[in-house]
């Protein structure tokens, strides 16, 4: 079969994406060097490229690009072309050797590697988007806003550090999982966070992998279960969350995201990421009941506020204690010193234009503060509608 | 892969540790080096003198410049190194935790680049 150019490189693009983390991480982990797995796949790709307008695309994308990778790192001193390739290669499986499940956690060996205590907290989302999901570094740094030579150069030096201070490729045992988890759960939250608004399918997966590889990690569930359910209500253009309707919602992920919050367990006293699942919950029962249910949202908010008393869930605590004891009430419990927080202007105008108080500062603030296009046009948009006159909206 | 664990710690002199201290702190030291030796895992260990005791030497320009101190005056002072011959920083990290030092001061962990064998770099 003769493929066209953009054939193959769709083809090879959706091989290297599927499987992008566990080739890295089973090139790597052998010698713990990143940047030469990396770099060994980037050529295993551009082969595919060559060769699959030709031979068609190998019934195993994946494996046909680890042999073709570990063949370049083993022939480095040998021209590429020389390395032997023939038509067979596409029924020779390099990935026979290793069973489904060794394969996940060659990846979950990956994602600890990445938010390893020894590896500088900022560079373990980064390194997490780069190795795993295969993002390139001028995307990660355009989601972080810092120079591409920075985020680079940070890149570099956090993979230098694995290979020389030799970070291991190991899932931690029982004993110092509790201590490890924590900063692997964050990394990969923060991976859903960045590629939201390109992929988040794939940082969802990533999250739904790791708890399903952990198996009875609460916290794990939990983080599946949030990413899951805000997967579920995502929409192509920025709309409020209780101005959505659930209608427009993916019913099947929302089911799903409910499963997951279901396999927490109640064994211990939940954790931030299973009471941000549960609060998603919450919202995300609009659908059934027609209604939000604002007090077991406060319940939730109160129980987050005890375990992870993060800027924006003090915000979000506000926002719903303005629509149960009215605007007021929302206004006094926002926090203070969040000037700079977009969330912040963002609820305290909505709480003010609430209590039919002049809310265009207020508006204005957040919509300058976001750097999300979509956010502010609504937001712009919410200005012209708050000069309108109106009077004060009594909370449900 | 060897790494040096390096202690870093305020030096007390052993009036203001007190005997019971002293001794409290040496019967740690032992059974720590007692415990990384059977474990098959130390290389070498040793325990420096206080850095009052130090005499920095640097040559500048062929001319010999001695000075009496330690090379930097912080409150904090490298007091012993030991090194040890283990898999992973994960194996590292779980002997420096086991440290007596680590409880009174902070154990850096540094890989070793690379040794001396017979006099030869290896």
């Amino acid at each position: 079969m003769e493929l066209s150019r953009d054939e193959a490189r769709a083809a090879a693009e959706r091989a290297a994406r599927a499987s992008y983390g566990k080739l890295v991480a089973l090139l790597a982990a052998p010698a713990g060097d990143l940047a030469q797995a990396e770099d060994a796949l980037a050529g295993a790709f551009e082969q595919a490229l060559r060769r699959w307008p030709e031979t068609g695309v190998p019934a195993n994308p994946a494996g046909w690009l680890l042999t073709v990778a570990r063949n370049r790192r083993r022939d480095e001193w040998r021209k590429p072309a020389a390395v032997p390739l023939g038509e067979d290669s596409a029924s020779l499986d390099p990935l026979a050797d290793h069973d489904p499940y060794a394969i996940g956690d060659k990846r979950l060996e990956l994602l600890f590697v990445c938010a390893h205590p020894a590896i500088d907290q900022a560079a373990r989302t980064p390194l997490m988007l780069q190795t795993v999901l295969g993002f390139e570094a001028a995307e990660i740094a355009r989601a972080y806003a810092v120079p591409p030579a920075t985020m680079a150069q940070r890149l570099v030096r956090a993979k230098k550090r694995i290979k020389q201070a030799r970070i291991p490729f190991t899932v931690p045992d029982r004993r110092i999982m509790p201590e490890r988890l924590p900063a692997v759960l964050e990394a990969v939250y923060g991976c859903a966070a960045i590629a939201w608004r390109g992929d988040p399918g794939e940082a969802q997966y990533l999250a739904v992998t790791l708890a399903a590889l952990l198996g009875d990690e609460a916290e794990a569930w939990g983080l599946a279960a949030l990413t899951t359910l805000m997967l579920a209500r995502r929409r192509p253009s920025f709309v409020p969350l209780d101005e959505q309707d659930p209608a427009g919602w993916d019913a099947a992920l929302v089911d799903e995201g409910e499963a997951y919050l279901r396999r927490c367990g109640s064994a211990g006293p939940p954790g931030r990421f299973q009471l941000e699942a549960a609060i998603q919950a919450v919202h995300c029962d609009r659908r059934r009941t027609g209604v939000t249910d604002w007090a077991a949202l406060h319940t939730l908010y109160a129980a987050l506020l005890t375990v992870a008393p993060s800027l924006g869930a003090r915000v979000a605590a506000a926002t719903v204690v303005g629509r149960i004891e009215g605007p007021s009430a929302g206004l006094a419990a926002l926090p203070t010193g969040a000037e700079t927080f977009q969330p912040y202007w963002a609820a305290r105008a909505d709480l003010l234009a609430r209590a039919g108080r002049d809310a265009t500062a207020a508006y204005q603030k957040a919509a300058e503060l976001t750097d999300d296009p979509d956010v502010a046009a609504f937001l712009t948009a919410r200005i012209k509608a708050a000069k309108r006159p109106r009077g004060p909206k009594l909370p449900k | 892969m060897r790494y040096t664990l390096l202690f870093h710690y305020q030096e007390l002199t052993t009036d203001e540790l007190g005997p019971e201290m002293l001794a409290e702190g040496q019967r740690a030291m032992s059974s720590y080096a007692a415990t990384l030796h059977a474990a098959g895992v130390l290389v070498s260990g040793e325990v420096l003198h206080p850095s009052e005791l130090s005499t920095t030497v640097r040559v500048r320009d062929g001319s010999t410049q001695v000075q009496d101190g330690p090379f930097a005056d912080t409150k904090e002072q490298l007091a012993g190194t030991i090194v040890i011959d283990v898999p992973d920083l994960d194996a590292a990290i779980e002997w420096a935790r086991q440290a007596p030092q680590a409880q009174w001061g902070t154990v850096e962990i540094r890989p070793v680049g690379t040794h001396l064998v017979d006099g030869v770099w290896s």
